[in-house]
């Protein structure tokens, strides 16, 4: 009994030590968000292209949708696009994006230049739909339910690995 | 003389500035009412730029820190309390955008961790200086000597001639 009295400290330490290995190992930039299993926020802004119209919840109500945050002064938005250039051929899911921050013909040119995946995209020009949503950074994408429920947040560009591992699976689950 | 004079001019014109650190908050950000942008301020300090991490927004020069100040003057000329602001801003980026942590259930050990270890420390010397007592150690209350003892003790020390 007296012995363990000794080993005590080097029992606390271990403790110590596996929440500082476990801590230290975690990215500090990815916040966890409280807007999951929340209803996709009120917003509403203008249209990108000619013909989008107004972008609103009401846009993708009834569709499992994945929601982009991007800009075309972005650089990891370049890294994801490929990726989602993929999605929109497999017509994966049908994906919002929303352009942050950013002149509206840059961001054209920008699309004009590495293509289009979007089914709709609102400007959000003073960043506050982007707020309504949390969002930090760009890119940002939001899986959004049949209901308009978020399900899912990806901070930064979406990687083919998280899209394989994470972010498919629970697309077909929700649009089952 | 003059040299110094001015020496201590400017270094008393460059104290203050170096004490107070440096503010973020533009001009045109500021609320007419003093007491709001008094309120706008305080509440600005307590959140987090999520950008920079450990500044707040009242200190950030990033463009989210300006629209999130903006956001919480813009509530608190509607008539928000600081609660009611520093909720809308939890709502969307949660508790971590606060820079002193809310007391509740997921925060309880961070919290009460130090005086949790202070109080096992504590015990722990209680403990430690209880037994060393009870050892009869360095304490005062050790028995004092009998007769007989103190007799032989003397004739040792004469034996050695001390």
């Amino acid at each position: 009994m007296r012995r363990l009295i000794y080993i005590l400290p080097l029992l606390v330490l271990a403790v110590v030590a596996a929440f500082f290995f476990v801590g230290f190992n975690r990215d500090p930039k990815l916040v966890p968000s409280p807007m999951i299993g929340k209803p996709s926020p009120a917003f509403s802004v203008a249209g990108l292209r000619g013909n989008d119209g107004t972008v609103a919840n009401a846009t993708y109500a009834g569709k499992v949708t994945l929601v982009n945050f991007f800009a075309s002064w972005c650089v990891p938005c370049r890294v994801e696009h490929p990726l989602l250039m993929e999605l929109s051929r497999t017509k994966a899911v049908n994906i919002v994006g929303v352009d942050y921050k950013d002149k509206p013909e840059d961001a054209l040119t920008w699309l004009r230049q590495l293509g289009d995946p979007y089914g709709v995209i609102g400007a959000d020009r003073d960043g506050r739909a982007a707020i309504e949503w949390g969002v930090y950074g760009v890119p940002e994408s939001y899986i959004v339910d049949k209901a308009g429920v978020i399900r899912y947040k990806q901070v930064g560009p979406i990687t083919e690995d998280v899209w394989r591992t994470e972010m498919a699976p629970l697309i077909k689950e929700l649009s089952r | 003389m003059k040299r110094l004079i001015l020496a201590a001019v400017l270094a008393a014109g460059l104290a203050p500035g170096m004490v107070t650190p440096a503010f973020a908050v533009n001009p045109d950000e500021v609320l007419p009412d003093p007491r709001q942008e008094e309120r706008a301020r305080e509440v600005s300090k307590e959140l987090r730029c999520l950008v920079c991490q450990n500044q707040s927004i009242d200190d950030s020069n990033a463009d989210l820190a300006r629209d999130l100040r903006v956001i919480v003057r813009e509530r608190i000329k509607k008539g928000e309390s600081n609660e009611q602001v520093l909720q809308y801003v939890t709502d969307r980026y949660g508790d971590y955008v606060l820079l002193k942590p809310p007391f509740k259930a997921t925060t309880l050990l961070l919290w009460a961790g130090p005086f949790v270890i202070l109080a096992f420390g504590a015990l722990g010397t209680v403990v430690y200086l209880r037994n060393r007592r009870a050892a009869g150690g360095v304490s005062g209350d050790t028995a004092p000597l009998t007769e007989d003892e103190r007799r032989r003790l003397d004739a040792l020390l004469r034996k050695d001639g001390i």
